[in-house]
């Protein structure tokens, strides 16, 4: 934690209070949250566009660019064989926090996007042929459907949906009929970043593995908000992005289960992934150098890596259970309000709330919004299906982090009732 | 930043709430839809040209109340004017927005449309202004479509 704050115990780390959240102690290591936004207290209820980045995150890549820094595997010198061993311990870092078995099954991308990329292009070519279908769910974020329609364009094969009831909650009574023969790969949301469902993922992974069907599950959304265990769900490949998780952009990862990643060919080629070059052949090395060409994000790997410590430092679950509680009374301030519509109410949800507003329209709620202070994201959240699977051009969104708290809510709810006022 | 409630006049939200010339004609000699990929606002805009002269004009579509006030009260100010006209209000009207028109120094032909003047002062939404205007530039070159990006 940031060296000018005394709440910290031995190692560093923000103690939990009673069972909840220290969130004053946790709000001190954000410099964003305590600055001035429009002469006012930030209110920032935006965590799922992308998470703020706490002090040591900052340290630790400041320390690293200062002190530590060349390229990674690369030549015999100390430096470089030290920023090898940090950018490697962040890889195993992330092993531990997904529970991968190996840290050879989690790859570095620039993000959730480049890594649905890399499956659809590397996996996807190599397995998808014309006729055969891709199946998806109906509340997937544009980076899990486009790679895919890309694949299915040159392949000749074709996209299939999994329905979702008014709630927002997949409907799975057919999905046995909905895997056919020709269903090659399943990619699925964990938790929406319109809705904030959490999906049932190890559920419809069993019904897939069933029928011999691998599934790619997009973990941006949840990752911030539960424990992941990629060997518990069976997951295929999972994928997350660094910058949802209090760490910085530009820096992503695949987790792919061994056996397939070895089966895949190379995606991008270049330095680093080559075991040999000639003019007339190239081999590679294993993983998961394989999917690494050139050089890596080595400072925000890093970052993510201690994105990872200072999470675990607070407890993910702990963190989950406190959201929950922001969940709930956030909930039930804003459905209060006249004339304000939840937009996904499934049963399990993560921090994620969107909601319409009679007859104003979510820019507007979002521009007024934000000269009070208070961040959120209005618009189709880079999923068009979902708005019009809802009946909504578009939403406002407010999402919660760890560091949020019930004031927060309370600054939103009063903005939503100025919003109100100017609207008539 | 300026106080949006500088923006969210009476006229801009009565012309939101009640827009003008709202649907689409057909038969139409210009047609063009606009869309902003970044929030989805989407806007169509019909025209029937005659002898050079905007005869009729409709839009139709959904956005913010900057973006359909600004469709509406376009509407109004280009019925009955020669295209060329209704060309250089296009043109004044996006200057007014990027801040590069002063309305109240330099010579336009914007009338009320100077109202929408504060949205220099919010750049996320100068695109919501600028959508309908950049579909009747389209419709009135002859192109189907139009983006903000």
């Amino acid at each position: 934690m940031s060296e000018n704050k005394s709440s910290t115990d031995e190692h560093g780390w923000t103690p939990i209070k009673d069972g909840a959240l220290d969130v004053a102690a946790i709000r001190a290591d954000f410099p964003l949250l305590n600055t001035p936004f429009h002469g006012k207290q930030m209110v920032y209820l935006d965590s799922a566009v992308s998470g703020q980045v706490p002090q040591p995150v900052i340290d630790r890549m400041d320390h690293y660019q200062r002190f530590e820094h060349t390229n990674v595997h690369r030549g015999v010198s100390t430096l470089s064989q030290e920023a090898t061993d940090r950018f490697e311990e962040a890889r195993e870092k992330v092993r531990g926090f997904l529970n991968a078995a190996s840290s050879k099954e989690i790859i570095w991308t620039r993000g959730t996007t480049e890594a649905i990329n890399l499956v659809a292009q590397s996996w996807g070519r190599a397995n998808v042929q014309a006729g055969d279908e891709i199946l998806l769910s109906a509340m997937e974020h544009h980076a899990n459907i486009v790679p895919w329609q890309m694949l299915a364009q040159e392949r000749g094969a074709k996209i299939c949906v999994i329905p979702m009831n008014d709630a927002g909650e997949l409907i799975l009574d057919d999905l046995d009929t909905l895997i056919t023969p020709r269903t090659k790969i399943i990619g699925l949301i964990h938790v929406s970043n319109v809705l904030g469902t959490i999906n049932p993922v190890k559920e419809i992974i069993a019904k897939a593995h069933a029928k011999g069907v691998p599934v790619l599950v997009d973990g941006a959304q949840s990752v911030p908000h539960m424990t992941v265990d990629v060997q518990d769900l069976d997951a295929d490949f999972f994928v997350f992005s660094g910058h949802k998780l209090s760490g910085p952009t530009g820096i992503g990862v695949l987790y792919g289960k061994k056996a397939l990643l070895e089966k895949m060919p190379p995606w991008h080629g270049g330095g680093s992934m080559i075991l040999s070059v000639s003019w007339e052949k190239t081999t590679y090395i294993g993983l998961p150098g394989k999917f690494e060409a050139g050089t890596p994000a080595i400072t925000q790997a890093i970052g993510l890596g201690a994105a990872i410590d200072y999470l675990q430092g607070i407890g993910v679950d702990n963190i989950a259970a406190y959201e929950h509680e922001l969940l709930n009374y956030a909930t039930e301030q804003l459905s209060k309000i006249e004339g304000l519509r939840i937009i996904g109410n499934a049963r399990k949800k993560a921090s994620v709330v969107s909601f319409v507003l009679d007859g104003i329209h979510p820019h507007d709620v979002g521009s007024i919004l934000d000269h009070d202070g208070v961040v959120v994201r209005a618009g189709h959240h880079c999923a068009q299906p979902v708005m019009k699977r809802m009946g909504v051009p578009a939403t406002t969104r407010a999402s919660f982090a760890y560091y949020n708290t019930r004031e927060d809510v309370d600054a939103l709810v009063g903005g939503i009732l100025k919003v109100k006022g100017i609207f008539g | 930043m300026s106080d949006p409630r500088e923006l969210y006049q009476q006229v801009i939200l009565e012309h939101n709430k009640k827009p003008r010339n709202f649907g689409k004609l057909e038969p139409c000699t210009h047609y063009a839809h606009g869309l902003n990929p970044l929030c989805g606002d989407d806007i169509e805009v019909s025209l029937v040209v005659e002898d050079g002269i905007v005869k009729d004009v409709k839009f139709q579509g959904h956005g913010c109340a900057i973006s359909q006030a600004s469709s509406s009260l376009m509407t109004v100010n280009v019925k009955g004017k020669p295209v060329h006209e209704a060309e250089i209000m296009v043109e004044q009207f996006r200057e007014m927005i990027r801040g590069k028109l002063d309305p109240a120094t330099e010579p336009h032909s914007l009338g009320k449309l100077t109202l929408f003047q504060g949205v220099k002062d919010l750049p996320s939404r100068v695109k919501c202004a600028v959508l309908p205007w950049a579909t009747l530039h389209s419709a009135l070159e002859g192109k189907d479509d139009a983006s903000t990006e």
